[in-house]
């Protein structure tokens, strides 16, 4: 059963898996587990963030697609239920579907409209062509402040069930009041789960093994007869979709959609990131890669303001310590992680074991 | 069947490659075609604007594309060298503030030129030392290359951030070059002329070293066919390392011009234009010095035009025109073996 559910697809270490164990169960009761809003805001956010890194491997670490559209996407997602909902008086669900669906049916076209022109080259002019469309794309939502409510975004309500002043049951289930925004939170849960599973669930069925072929060996894969160009597409298709409804669930979350949180290049960079760091090609890299980026970047910037402020004296080393600049570490980390580390942390754990 | 060939046809000339000239009349129609949505003195101004634009943009993307053209690498990290000069002429500018404010345009041009020279050479330095420490361990590996580059990018925008302050810095004109000039009832504003100016030197001077020198020569034919250029007996590699730099001194010099375009600096203005950039490299076919200015070109003129008959289809005009070049021309408007 268990088996059947990860596909077959289990973690191949020792390690991995009791991290991965760890992660899973941190998730499913954090709201029990710490207290306060931010703790749980960090959970939803590793748990969504998990979804749209593990959608983008499936681009870049199976299929061999650099693709800089991915947040576009996902932005197309969490603006779909946005702006339903915010144009409506009263929040229903209705509206959440009807918003998803333009979302999704919008993101379909997309992705298929760019993979039909841009996958027939190569790589580096693909991640070209999603880098300027992506940024026009950027622009446009800024621009059209009377729909997407510009650089500000917009806020919204949620469906009563969802909203933060609901009280399903009068008493505290274990200390906890079970309001809107624990409802939510499982609610993102139950949703990142679902997604990474089918995610998992795809890779390694026989087109994700046919995408596999087609990042070691392109000419190959045609060889063998299979239409690589069609496979291609597709995968961008799907990873579009479940990038969408990543969004779709952090604008639920949130309940506010605007271009800081969902299209600023930013969050490609992090995705980009995480992939390598947790290691690509392998989708339990993105829950390990997600979990140590989320709770670093919550976290490690309190730290870097308190070295901060420890060297104050010294003019270049205090301003590079600055908690906004935690960007530079993690770029150096990058570069340093893409020369002696290219596998990643789960490809490394995995290495290991291997070689025993 | 070598041996029955007519010795006569083995000694002629080989016949000249036919030049393709239909891109070259793309610029000048969509000028024309500009000209009857408007009236004549604001087509003159936006004609103006849209060569400005368009000239600084070659100067930063001409770099790039030959360093693509020689080495197959694309510099995602192109960008950051545009802000980096942007930020270092502030070196030279903001203390010199007095020049920049005196009426006199030798003053100014002459603190202007200071300037320039410390950025180019600052960037040159920094391209050098970007290809050794990025670049050199990924030849040949474009995934790697485009998540390296941008990594490069990254860490020099937050390396900006710490020299100079994460707040945006204001860049005036030097007085001499504010304000337009009249040509009949039409403004073209003189900054904008000096920029025209100022491309057009450097295409000059880049269509004279590519075709009139040896060094040229080693640059065309590496683009064309590296590998050749390797066998004969040249290190193409340290041709490489030579375009790398120059490239990045023009991103840099881009930047100044831009950054005074724009008369404020911020740290991710690399980024943002170097989006364009990449459209205009597109556009005019990878490698290709040609098609880079004429991409530039097309690129900034749509871009005005639409921006003043519609300002809201001037967002996505650029990716309008790629994708109608891309119908047209799949590869961009010259490719390898085509001029």
């Amino acid at each position: 059963m268990l088996i059947r559910l990860f596909s077959g697809d289990l973690p191949r270490s020792r390690l991995l898996s009791v991290i991965l164990v760890a992660i899973v169960l941190g998730l499913l009761f954090a709201p029990f587990l710490f207290s306060g809003a931010r703790p749980l805001n960090t959970a939803a956010t590793i748990c969504i963030y998990i979804v749209l890194v593990a959608s983008y491997d499936l681009l870049l670490g199976y299929t061999g697609i650099v693709s800089f559209a991915h947040t576009m996407f996902y932005g197309i997602g969490a603006y779909g239920v946005g702006i339903a909902l915010a144009s409506r008086d009263e929040p229903t669900w209705g509206a959440i579907v009807i918003g998803l669906a333009a979302a999704l049916a919008l993101t379909v076209v997309l992705a298929f409209i760019i993979g039909l022109f841009a996958l027939r080259v190569r790589a580096i002019f693909y991640a070209m062509i999603t880098l300027a469309v992506a940024s026009s794309f950027a622009v446009l939502a800024s621009q059209l402040s009377d729909f997407t409510g510009g650089e500000d975004g917009r806020t919204f309500g949620v469906p009563e069930l969802l909203s933060p002043g609901f009280t399903l049951v009068d008493h505290d289930v274990f200390g906890r009041a079970v309001d809107g925004k624990l409802i939510t939170y499982y609610l993102v849960f139950a949703g990142s789960l679902a997604l990474f599973l089918f995610l998992l669930r795809l890779v390694n069925s026989p087109f994700g093994r046919v995408l596999q072929a087609i990042r070691e060996n392109e000419f190959r894969a045609e060889a063998l007869g299979y239409r690589t160009v069609v496979y291609r597409i597709w995968a961008n298709v799907l990873g579009a979709v479940v990038a969408a409804l990543a969004g779709a669930l952090m604008a639920l979350w949130l309940r506010y959609v605007g271009p800081k949180t969902s299209l600023d290049f930013e969050v490609m960079t992090d995705i980009l990131l995480i992939v390598v760091v947790g290691g690509m090609g392998t989708m339990y890299g993105a829950v390990v890669g997600a979990t140590l980026f989320i709770l670093a970047q919550n976290y490690l910037k309190m730290l870097m303001g308190q070295a901060s402020e420890m060297v104050s004296g010294v003019p270049l080393l205090a301003a590079a310590l600055h908690p906004d600049r935690w960007m530079l570490w993690l770029g150096v980390l990058f570069i340093l992680s893409i020369y002696f580390f290219p596998i990643g942390i789960v490809g490394k754990l995995r290495l290991r074991r291997a070689a025993r | 069947m070598s041996a029955t060939l007519p010795l006569a046809q083995a000694d002629a000339p080989l016949p000249a490659a036919r030049r393709d000239i239909a891109p070259l009349l793309l610029v000048p129609a969509v000028v024309l075609a500009a000209l009857p949505f408007m009236s004549f003195p604001t087509w003159i101004t936006l004609t103006v604007a849209g060569l400005a634009m368009g000239m600084m943009l070659f100067i930063m993307a001409s770099g790039l594309t030959l360093v693509f053209g020689l080495m197959s690498v694309l510099n995602f990290g192109h960008g950051a060298f545009v802000s980096v000069g942007a930020f270092t002429a502030t070196f030279v500018l903001l203390p010199m503030r007095g020049w920049l404010e005196a009426d006199s345009l030798l003053a100014n041009l002459g603190v202007l030129g200071l300037a320039v020279l410390l950025a180019m050479a600052v960037t040159a330095v920094l391209g050098w030392a970007f290809e050794r420490v990025i670049i050199q361990p990924v030849y040949g590996q474009h995934l790697k290359q485009i998540l390296i580059t941008v990594a490069g990018m990254i860490v020099s925008e937050q390396l900006i951030n710490v020299i100079w302050g994460a707040e945006q810095i204001a860049l005036p004109l030097p007085t001499a070059l504010r304000g337009a000039v009249f040509v009949g009832e039409a403004a073209i504003e003189k900054y904008r002329l000096l920029a025209v100016a100022v491309g057009l030197v450097v295409f000059v001077a880049m269509l004279l070293t590519l075709n009139r020198t040896k060094i040229g020569l080693l640059i065309r034919a590496g683009v064309e066919n590296g590998e050749m250029v390797e066998a004969m007996g040249y290190r193409i590699r340290r041709v490489f390392v030579g375009v790398f730099a120059a490239g990045s001194a023009l991103a840099g010099l881009g930047g100044v011009m831009w950054g005074l375009y724009k008369e404020t600096l911020v740290a991710h203005m690399g980024s943002e234009i170097i989006v364009l950039v990449f459209v205009v490299i597109i556009i005019g076919g990878l490698g290709s010095v040609g098609g880079c200015f004429i991409g530039s070109l097309l690129i900034a003129l749509v871009a005005n035009y639409a921006g003043f008959l519609a300002p809201k289809v001037a967002l996505v005009s650029n990716i309008a025109l790629m994708v109608a070049v891309l119908l047209w021309r799949p590869a961009g408007l010259y490719t390898k073996g085509r001029h």
